[in-house]
């Protein structure tokens, strides 16, 4: 059996941010950005090239509404997380720096193969950069 | 759920910015005060909300913060404790000790002896996260501390 991953849902706070911040600061490109009514967005983003696509999920649209103000602060307390590979990690760290985004922790080289930094993205969602040291000039 | 009246979420942004500071700038000496400058807030009502949403104090938090880096830099050798215990921010090797101890069930040299070669293939920052003293509620073996035969 082959199996791959198709669409992993990030829970954002508000979808037009979080959609000029993935798109305009780090590149993505909108797949399907579906309208289903006042309380449904379809909203897919990928990166140039790679099949995976990202759902840009709204914490009050894609969960029942009960769940939602709980969702809602677990975002925005931070404790969420998103890990993407880069190309030029230093470049893309200081594009983002440039444009304001929230800094969580340097580039740095780690011991386990790869050079990271971590930022923020509007809705609080812990987003982690690497690029593996070998592919380094 | 509700924490305290009305935590909007512009108020948690402003909490976990100041979680935030503490996660970056561990090594710093850093207090109530200033923490409390970073979430906007004054620094009694900064230190309950935080306390409401996180589940501990700032200065809990920044406390098992810097230990959890000391077992970091531990884990990855080649320093010697009183090295750790200065670049994570403690001032004293007595105090960085016993906060050590008290959090993760043994000193600090004892940890620094074991055999961490199961936690390699575990991303970095999972086992920050899950290593993090109060991330569960034993005091932080992780497994990988436990006798041999009990994990």
């Amino acid at each position: 059996m082959t199996l791959s991953i198709t669409h992993t849902p990030v829970y954002c706070t508000d979808l037009d941010e979080a959609l000029a911040f993935y798109t305009q600061r780090l590149g993505f490109e909108v797949r399907e950005d579906v309208p289903m009514g006042p309380d449904m967005r379809w909203l897919t983003i990928q990166a140039p090239g790679d099949p995976h696509e990202l759902l840009l999920s709204a914490v009050d649209h894609h969960i029942p509404p009960a769940d939602r103000e709980i969702m809602r602060e677990i975002v925005a307390k931070g404790d969420l997380a998103v890990f993407i590979q880069v190309h030029d990690l230093d470049k893309t760290f200081e594009s983002l720096r440039a444009a304001g985004t929230e800094i969580l922790q340097e580039p740095v080289d780690q011991p386990y193969g790869v050079r990271d930094a971590a930022v923020r993205d509007p809705s609080g969602n812990h987003l982690r950069l690497s690029q593996p040291l070998a592919a380094q000039g | 759920m509700v924490y305290g009246p009305g935590m909007a979420v512009s108020e948690l942004a402003h909490l976990r910015r100041a979680r935030d500071l503490m996660d970056r700038e561990y090594a710093r000496p850093l207090d109530v005060p200033a923490m409390a400058r970073a979430a906007l807030m004054s620094p009694s009502l900064f230190a309950r909300r935080f306390r409401e949403i996180y589940g501990e104090t700032p200065y809990s938090y920044l406390q098992a913060r810097r230990v959890e880096r000391a077992m970091s830099l531990l884990r990855h050798g080649g320093r010697s404790v009183t090295d750790v215990c200065m670049a994570v921010g403690f001032t004293s090797l007595g105090s960085f000790s016993s906060t050590f101890t008290r959090l993760v069930g043994e000193p600090p040299s004892v940890y620094k002896a074991r055999d961490h070669s199961r936690l390699a293939p575990v991303p970095p920052c999972m086992t920050r996260a899950w290593a993090r003293p109060g991330w569960i509620a034993e005091p932080c073996r992780i497994g990988e501390a436990m006798p041999a035969g009990r994990a």
